[in-house]
């Protein structure tokens, strides 16, 4: 019975965080500098939640390392920045993970 | 063009989109499914996890937390901070979905992961998408919750089989989408200072308990951005 209610509270609280900013609907603005610090909201997540998994995929505990991740992740970002094509960047940069972690059996 | 047609054609290309993440998703999934059945959990209390929680970070914290008989409020106030960067994602969505009505808006939050963010937000940035993005986004979410669910039910029923899953790599597959859709916005000075100062402090803070490494990095990284873009215009003549 506790394990049930433990659980849907996880599931409600997880739930309410994310519609929090959808309640409100039409009836709230933002100021201005809020809308622009929201600018800056993707590329700070997506990077935050990159970092670790490029630089240290052995977990927190290990170091920043040269691995397949980063390889693969350098190959995609340079193509998606030079070329604008998210699907063919993200092709490349998993051949290169593959081939990388192929060649370096170490990981 | 035929509106149910329209739609029909969006759901696709919001799940289509999403396939990398869904690959990417796959082994936590079967992990999660194989430990939790581990850690002695009824299959009832593991898929409803997958089912209602939703959220893979805080899934497998809850499965160290329960095993180790933490209290209920001492598991929901994790859960709350581990999720705190899901409010981020509805604040930055919210213009695009303030116009519709609260079905619409309780389906998408309670859909809303890192996952779908990513390639929703990059859908939005083309403003085009902005009228007619929720059936997108929808599209995502379904793909995203159904995975999410099959590869849960795997990992209950075959999780021993697959002892080394993890080292597969295909988690990189989400990486790389991560990746592709940040690089190509890193073309300004306050861009690339967001995304290394985010990237820095998320590799300081990356032991830190409860995912506060991340609310760290992103909090860091959106005042850098903004601090810069101040500092550069007023250096402008």
């Amino acid at each position: 019975m506790t394990l049930l209610l433990t659980l849907l509270g996880m599931g409600l609280l997880t739930w309410l965080i994310r519609l929090s900013f959808f309640a409100l609907g039409e009836r709230v603005t933002f100021p201005a500098w809020l809308i622009e610090a929201l600018r800056y909201v993707p590329v700070a997540v997506l990077t935050a939640i990159i970092a670790p998994a490029v630089f240290m995929p052995e977990g927190p505990q290990g170091a920043v390392t040269l691995n397949p991740y980063l390889a693969g992740a350098l190959a995609t970002g340079w193509i998606s920045w030079r070329y604008q094509h998210l699907l063919a960047s993200i092709a490349c940069g998993m051949l290169v993970f593959a081939v990388v972690r192929f060649l370096f059996p170490l990981f | 063009m035929s509106k149910p047609l329209f739609i029909r054609q969006l759901l696709v290309a919001g799940a289509r989109d999403t396939i990398p993440m869904l690959v990417g998703a796959a082994p936590f999934g079967v992990i999660f499914g194989s430990l939790a059945m581990s850690a002695g959990l009824p299959v009832w209390a593991v898929l409803l996890m997958s089912l209602w929680v939703f959220a893979g970070s805080s899934q497998f914290i809850a499965i160290g937390l329960l095993g180790a008989g933490a209290a209920m409020p001492v598991i929901w106030l994790t859960t709350l901070v581990v999720n705190l960067r899901h409010a981020l994602y509805s604040a930055s969505l919210m213009r695009f979905v303030r116009h519709l009505s609260w079905r619409w808006r309780l389906a998408l939050s309670f859909w809303l992961t890192d996952e779908t963010y990513a390639v929703v937000q990059h859908h939005y940035a083309n403003a085009e998408n902005a009228a007619h993005g929720h059936w997108y986004y929808l599209g995502s979410c379904l793909a995203m919750y159904g995975n999410w669910f099959f590869w849960t039910v795997i990992g209950v029923v075959f999780g021993a089989a697959f002892p080394q899953l993890g080292g597969w790599g295909l988690d990189f597959a989400m990486v790389a989408t991560f990746v592709g859709i940040v690089a190509p916005l890193l073309r300004n000075w306050p861009m690339v200072a967001t995304a290394v100062v985010a990237g820095g402090v998320a590799l300081i803070g990356a032991h830190w308990p409860y995912k506060l490494g991340l609310m760290a990095a992103a909090g860091g990284g959106v005042a850098t951005g903004m601090l810069l873009s101040r500092l550069l215009q007023r250096g402008a003549p």
